[in-house]
């Protein structure tokens, strides 16, 4: 038969008031501008990556109509 | 053909753009995090896009090194290119969220250090097929195979080192709040993966196709 455990003692009492200019900078910053921020990124660096490759077919598309230019016509 | 792609592309975008705030602002606070929790669900659907890259180039480099085939390099080549894509989000998103919950952008611990090595490895990749000439091809692959191979340790890291980084596990045991916005927004994340990967795939065989009748008109 095991002996009860105790009870977990309470937390101290506080005995002073901590200004919020004084906590840790983690816990100062405000959440929203960064979680806007990491959804801004989602989006910027999938429409930049979208630009290069809407820029690369086009010039793809360049290369293929100069191909034609130098193609002898179809009889 | 083109349009199609991206109109395919935008559609996804869209309804990724549009649904997954709300689903996003209507799943609840996490206890200790708050409000900057809620960056896990474009975090986590990014890193997911990119192992399912790495994967498809993974898988298309050992076909490529079988069998030689230039469809199969092509598909790692632009799963390659979309695996630095995914990975540099989940990369910028991370630090974003550190901030708020560790009070650092960023620890060299075990996985944001092997998550850092192996996006490295496949941003060499692609210098390497941007670079490298002719024969890059079946060095490129080695090294897709090398990166795959690495993938089991930045996924297991957080289980097997001491590490300030949440463990894979909290995704299997998200509240049942949670996981519509999180299932909703991996779903996006892998629509614009299958999306642009299609359009990145059709403009190398676009490429490939122009360098065939380049020589061919040289010929003549």
């Amino acid at each position: 038969m095991q002996a009860p455990q105790p009870a977990p003692a309470p937390p101290p009492a506080q005995d002073e008031f901590v200004p919020i200019s004084q906590l840790p900078a983690s816990e100062q910053l405000p959440a929203a501008p960064l979680l806007i921020a990491a959804y801004a990124v989602v989006w910027i660096v999938l429409a930049v990556y979208v630009w290069t490759l809407w820029k690369r077919f086009w010039r793809a598309e360049q290369d293929l109509k100069q191909l034609a230019g130098r193609l002898p016509p179809a009889k | 053909m083109l349009q199609r792609y991206f109109v395919f592309l935008f559609l996804t975008g869209f309804a990724l753009v549009t649904a997954a705030p709300v689903l996003i602002a209507a799943a609840p606070y996490e206890s200790t995090m708050g409000l900057i929790q809620k960056i896990f669900y474009f975090h986590v659907p990014s890193w997911i896009a990119m192992f399912t890259a790495i994967g498809v180039c993974g898988v298309a480099s050992v076909r490529y090194l079988v069998t030689r085939k230039p469809s199969a390099d092509r598909l790692a080549l632009s799963a390659a290119e979309l695996t630095v894509v995914f990975g540099l989000i989940g990369l910028l998103t991370g630090p974003l969220w550190g901030r708020k919950a560790w009070g650092h952008y960023w620890q060299w611990d075990a996985k944001l250090t092997t998550a850092l090595v192996l996006w490295l490895i496949f941003a060499a990749y692609n210098l390497l097929r941007r670079f490298g000439g002719p024969g890059s091809e079946r060095l490129a692959a080695g090294v897709a195979l090398f990166g795959m191979a690495n993938v089991p340790f930045v996924y297991w890291s957080a289980h097997i080192w001491r590490t300030v980084h949440p463990k894979t596990s909290v995704v299997m045991t998200l509240g049942p709040g949670m996981r519509p916005a999180f299932y909703w927004s991996a779903f996006g994340f892998l629509l614009i993966l299958g999306a642009l990967l299609a359009a990145r795939v059709r403009l190398e065989t676009l490429r490939a196709s122009i360098d065939d009748a380049y020589l061919s008109a040289e010929d003549l």
